[in-house]
């Protein structure tokens, strides 16, 4: 299972180094709603820094669709499903590897978004402990449960659309527990911090746990 | 010894529709089998069948002594197999030898294994780093098959091998089916090129309206062709 | 030539006795209901006549709750048994619970006004119930695309995996919004927890069983309607395989002629 894991990761990977899509797509997507967000809510009165937290989750958020989108958009080409199941690699070893190349790819995302919040809204960095482990936390939560639901979304012709209305409501949670955490790293009260930081390892527990069993049985349905 | 495929009274559903009939249809090992049979008759998804990616609804479907009926050991017959399909399965993003080095190892096969696979399909060279996105359909088809050939398959399926390809591409294709034949593999192929592909094989099985007609000899000159 | 196909006889709808009986039972229940609702119980000290929209809003936000409960089970129960009638089911508790969600969520938001001054407040309960009714919408969406996608493989997986995840997605969203709405406990009326004794409670106990016994028949009709698609949608395989077969007779008599 690790092997195919780190196969289909690798090749994942490799196909984003050829393509350049997070680099030369997603990334400048990232800092564009940053630069949105300025805008519309008018970086003199001291709102952005204040909100700096949950700006950059809900920008991470919706830069995560895109990824997750683009890795089964990859597999959709030229019947790539049926190569898939024909392939021999243990559908819980693709659902991982997957996962691991959408983790690696939105942690590089949320590099650049920390710089650009730090540059753009003038925040300051403070428990960077608890940061780094809320990214970490969050960012396989994102993964497992958008790789689950997005191989779900992935056959279907409205996907575009489907998949932010199925996933975006499950991702809430995480949502709302790195903001937290953020929160309190940044407010210098890190301990508050920290039960979030494990709700977020709990979710990312749970759905890496579930796509491995389920990623499978949906992979058949083609 | 045991037919590689044992196919009774076959029925597999797409969606509600039977695409499969009622196939009747025996392949020992060793043989190369031509399918033929108007579009629409059902070929394609008979080898998809045999490959173990469809179910089969009512008889019996037993390929490599695996039960088609039973998921499990559908799942499991598919690393025995080789599927050559109308969609060719490869990434775009990456090059020819890329391509190749995944799906064989993918399949367990080993370094050796995989640049004979390229040497074979005369992919070695330039060629192997170019990317897929920039190939031909030919080129591309003999991508798919370097990359069916590094699996080193039991059963190949071939579903219209020859379309695409050059003069060049059709011999080395047939080439490389004669010697996996060598090396005792069994071969299904369906193909409109009845002449090449008749010369290829050792017998003619009929499809029409998803069912097996009465086992074909080879076709003369003077017989004519079941058109559509 | 082969013989039409006719369907077999079905029944002329989707009554049977234990649904007469259940929906006489919940109309009465009902007017009992707005009996108390309306005039025989009080009034609340704070929020004075608002409070009866509560003897419709907490029903149905426990009575939604139940719904994804039921769609997650009939999900499991389907992964297991793959019988259309656990499909029919949670496609069944699903609608069922959307509509008692977006009544959930009207009434919570007239009764609010009052309280809070707004239609919206953060109040955790609001929230997450929205949050609910955008995942059974997404689920119900992928259900109607999911029916009519065809393919080789039986339908119904992501459908099922969806609905076997509503159930903790629910929890998990609900738990999450209520621990964080929780840090900014201030002076705000916790509108959720009026003094409920007496004839209020006994209101909204009667409350719960009768919007229960409507959700009940609902289901059933919803149910058997859904049941009676399937039906009605499986034709014979035999016909099917005839009218297959016989491409190969009409493209051989073309061919040879």
């Amino acid at each position: 299972m690790f092997r195919d894991a780190s196969l289909m990761a690798g090749k994942d990977l490799r196909v984003e180094l050829r393509s350049h899509v997070t680099t030369q797509q997603v990334a400048p997507f990232a800092i564009l709603m940053l630069i949105l967000f300025g805008v519309a809510l008018d970086p003199d009165r001291g709102i952005l820094t204040r909100a700096s937290a949950g700006l950059f989750w809900v920008s991470v958020l919706f830069c995560s669709l895109l990824a997750i989108q683009r890795a089964f958009t990859i597999e959709a080409a030229d019947g790539g499903r049926d190569a898939l199941r024909l392939s021999g690699l243990d559908p819980a070893g693709i659902f991982l590897g997957k996962a691991a190349a959408i983790f690696v790819q939105l942690g590089a995302l949320e590099l650049v978004l920390a710089a650009g919040v730090v540059v753009m809204y003038g925040t300051e960095i403070t428990g960077l402990p608890l940061l780094v482990a809320t990214c970490l936390a969050a960012t396989a939560g994102l993964a497992a449960a958008g790789t689950l639901y997005g191989v779900l979304a992935a056959g279907l012709r409205v996907r575009e659309t489907l998949l932010p209305i199925l996933l975006l409501p499950v991702l809430a949670p995480v949502l709302i527990g790195a903001t937290r955490a953020f929160e309190a790293a940044l407010g210098g009260a890190a301990a508050d911090g920290w039960p979030w930081c494990g709700l977020l390892a709990a979710f990312a527990l749970l759905y890496t746990a579930f796509g491995t069993l389920a990623f499978g049985p949906l992979l058949e349905e083609s | 010894m045991e037919p590689v495929v044992q196919l009774h009274g076959a029925v597999t559903l797409l969606g509600r529709f039977p695409a499969l009939a009622g196939i009747d249809l025996e392949v020992a090992a060793g043989e190369i089998v031509l399918l033929r049979g108007p579009n629409g008759a059902g070929k394609t998804t008979l080898l998809r069948l045999c490959a173990g990616l469809l179910p089969v609804a009512r008889g019996q479907a037993v390929v490599l002594g695996h039960d088609l009926a039973n998921r499990r050991q559908a799942r499991s017959l598919r690393r025995r197999v080789g599927l050559l399909g109308h969609a060719t399965g490869l990434y775009d993003e990456l090059t020819v030898a890329d391509n190749i080095h995944f799906w064989g190892r993918a399949a367990g096969a080993s370094p050796t294994d995989i640049i004979a696979a390229l040497t074979a399909c005369g992919l070695d060279g330039r060629l192997a780093g170019l990317g897929v996105a920039t190939l031909s359909a030919g080129q591309r088809r003999r991508t798919a098959l370097a990359c069916l050939l590094a699996r080193r398959p039991e059963l190949w399926l071939l579903d219209e091998p020859h379309g695409g390809l050059d003069q060049d591409g059709r011999d080395l294709l047939d080439d490389i089916v004669r010697q996996a034949v060598a090396s005792g593999a069994t071969v299904m192929l369906s193909s409109h090129e009845l002449d090449r592909a008749a010369a290829l094989a050792h017998r003619v099985v009929t499809i029409v309206g998803g069912t097996t007609d009465a086992l074909d000899p080879l076709p003369t000159s003077e017989e004519p062709v079941l058109v559509p | 030539m082969t013989a039409p196909h006719t369907a077999p006889p079905g029944p002329a709808g989707t009554s049977s006795r234990a649904t007469r009986g259940l929906g006489v039972l919940s109309l009465a229940g009902l007017a009992l209901l707005l009996g108390y609702a309306l005039v025989w119980s009080p009034p609340d000290v704070a929020q004075k006549d608002a409070v009866r929209l509560m003897y419709v809003h907490v029903p149905t936000a426990i009575l939604a709750f139940t719904a994804c409960a039921i769609t997650t089970v009939a999900s499991a129960m389907w992964l297991r048994r793959r019988s259309e009638g656990w499909w029919v089911l949670g496609g069944a508790a699903a609608e069922v619970g959307l509509v008692f969600t977006g009544i959930c969520l009207i009434t919570g938001s007239i009764w609010g006004r009052p309280t809070w001054g707004t239609y919206w407040d953060w109040d955790p309960r609001i929230t997450s119930t929205t949050l609910l009714f955008i995942l059974l919408v997404g689920y119900l969406a992928l259900r109607s695309i999911d029916n009519e996608a065809g393919g080789a493989a039986p339908r119904g997986m992501r459908g099922a995996i969806v609905g076997l995840l509503l159930l903790p997605n629910v929890m998990i969203v609900h738990f999450s919004v209520d621990w964080w709405r929780s840090l900014h406990q201030t002076a705000t009326i916790t509108r959720l927890d009026p003094t409920i004794e007496g004839t209020m409670l006994f209101t909204l106990m009667l409350g719960i069983v009768v919007f229960g016994l409507v959700f009940a028949w609902l289901l059933i009709h919803r149910f058997r309607v859904g049941w009676l698609e399937e039906r009605a949608g499986a034709t014979g395989l035999d016909q099917a395989l005839v009218e297959r077969r016989a491409e190969a007779g009409l493209a051989a008599a073309g061919g040879r002629s």
